[in-house]
């Protein structure tokens, strides 16, 4: 299958400030908070198009709500998410950033999938109608083309064969591969891969991860993945964020993150995943 | 067992009437029940407080009371007199589509939160999302509540006759009044009302099978008409990818 019928980046625009430059995600001084809870701190970070990060830090330290934030299935306490150069969890009216409307949110986020924990696949539906339903419904894709998208899709991630299945039929990682070509059906250029295999069989993980390293390979989706797959960090992302207690700890290219990390927070916690994996 | 034999066409005539009070009382009642039931979780507080509304008010009120009130006092008021039948079936449905709204908002509630989480993340709108994943979930969990409640319909069909509908019960009187054989004449009433039940329950559990092996739970207990007869086990489990 050619790179170019998977879902990839726009490229380069410079309408609306965009181009490759420019980072795809801005988070400004992003405040989250349950209760009195604090699960991101004043957070300052950036995603470039294209490129692959992975947040890895104990858990509670707010990676996936880095990622909730970005599907907007939570909404910023402060601060505020920038895509594209526009303001996404936010509106500009009159001159002042107002908190989004659903309206506002279903415009923007378009440009995000995201691959959940437990799958997440619908109980009443087969594999097919779990990966055209939303094309067809929410991009108005013909069923033809959306059923035939399907299939390359499936291809992908090797399940050919189980376009009919139901998704009880299925194990936890088939499940997670057709929950990844669902996602990729809606053609992201930002996907969200929140520990995708953590719920999984151990002997179920290495086929996952394949697939996704052949996407991260074979298209130039801007990824964040939260994971605890240490060797697949390794392998597929340009950058690793280590969190701890809503803030960066420590940032770098993988090689330092896990061959030098600087953080005595870094050390130890990759030390107490390398002993439990 | 000749006195029931020779009147049957009479019976039939008022079980027919029954199945009528059944049928559009439990029409108007699942009808009331989805929209007001879908109000009760719509977020905005106007809509919900509507559904509120509803649910308490008829709840409330006694059916039989709700029945009387609109075929004696909705035509002191409007002048117009609705068709006893007709009264009858917009007060059941009124009484029991309360109830039915709290089974559609409590089984919508129950859909996992995990479940339209994927729907944000596939941008369905709130329309799509409720046709196409909340309310298929939903529907297998509101149809054991359903199931009793127009069972519970049905005989409360039977109040009907106070207010000058010739069901069942009404022809059962009759056939008293006018034979004095009172224990045989409401044993014929029994046996009818008895064998509507039964369909009612057969149909209700063919609708909860296939509800349920949309939802890929696979109802134990083989399959085949035998199979029915049987209350549905099913493992809830299973379907909660």
């Amino acid at each position: 299958m050619p790179p170019s019928d998977i879902p990839a980046t726009e490229g380069p625009q410079g309408v609306g400030g965009e181009s490759k430059d420019q980072p795809l995600i801005v988070f400004d001084q992003v405040v989250k908070r349950f209760g009195d809870l604090t699960v991101l701190d004043h957070l300052d970070f950036s995603v470039a198009p294209g490129e692959r990060v992975t947040l890895i830090g104990p858990s509670g330290s707010g990676k996936t709500t880095i990622l909730r934030l970005l599907m907007t299935l939570e909404k910023v306490t402060e601060g505020c998410i920038w895509v594209g150069g526009e303001p996404y969890s936010h509106t500009m009216r009159g001159g002042q950033l107002t908190p989004a409307g659903e309206g506002y949110l279903r415009e923007r986020r378009k440009r995000v999938g995201m691959v959940f924990q437990q799958f997440n696949l619908f109980p009443n539906m087969t594999v097919r109608q779990n990966i055209i339903e939303a094309p067809v419904h929410v991009l108005g894709t013909s069923k033809a083309e959306a059923n035939a998208r399907a299939v390359e899709l499936l291809d992908m991630v090797g399940l050919g064969d189980k376009i009919d299945a139901h998704p009880t039929q299925l194990s936890g990682g088939q499940q997670q591969r057709v929950a990844i070509a669902r996602a990729l059906a809606m053609q992201p250029e930002i996907l969200l891969l929140d520990e995708v295999t953590s719920a999984l069989d151990p002997e179920l993980v290495a086929g996952v991860l394949d697939v996704l390293r052949e996407i991260a390979e074979t298209t130039d989706i801007t990824m964040l993945c939260v994971t605890h797959e240490m060797g697949f960090a390794r392998d597929v992302s340009h950058r690793v964020l280590m969190f701890d207690q809503g803030q960066i700890a420590e940032e770098g290219p993988p090689e330092q993150i896990f061959g030098e990390p600087r953080e005595e927070r870094t050390k130890s916690f990759l030390r107490s995943v390398l002993n439990n994996g | 067992m000749d006195f029931l034999i020779q009147r049957l066409p009479l019976y039939l005539d008022g079980a027919w009437v029954t199945i009528q009070l059944t049928i559009g009382g439990s029409a108007l009642a699942f009808v009331l029940a989805m929209v007001f039931g879908i109000m009760g979780t719509i977020r905005h507080w106007l809509p919900r407080a509507v559904a509120t509304v509803y649910v308490e008010v008829f709840r409330g009120i006694a059916a039989l009371v709700l029945m009387f009130w609109m075929a004696f006092a909705l035509p002191q008021l409007t002048g117009y007199q609705l068709d006893d039948r007709f009264a009858a079936i917009i007060a059941l449905g009124l009484n029991v589509g309360a109830y039915g709204a709290e089974v559609v908002r409590s089984s919508i509630n129950a859909v996992p939160k995990e479940q339209v989480e994927a729907t944000v993340a596939l941008n369905f709108s709130w329309f799509q999302r409720l046709r196409l994943v909340v309310l298929p979930q939903a529907w297998a969990q509101m149809l054991p509540t359903f199931g009793n409640l127009v069972i519970e319909l049905m005989k409360a069909t039977a109040v009907a006759y106070l207010i000058g509908v010739a069901d069942l019960t009404a022809v059962a009187q009759q056939m008293r009044q006018a034979t004095g054989e009172t224990v045989i004449a409401f044993i014929g009433a029994f046996i009818l009302y008895y064998l509507i039940a039964q369909v009612l329950i057969l149909g209700m559990r063919l609708l909860e099978r296939r509800a349920n092996r949309k939802l890929g739970r696979i109802p134990p207990g083989g399959t085949g008409l035998l199979a029915l007869l049987r209350p549905p086990a099913v493992n809830t489990k299973a379907g909660v990818a």
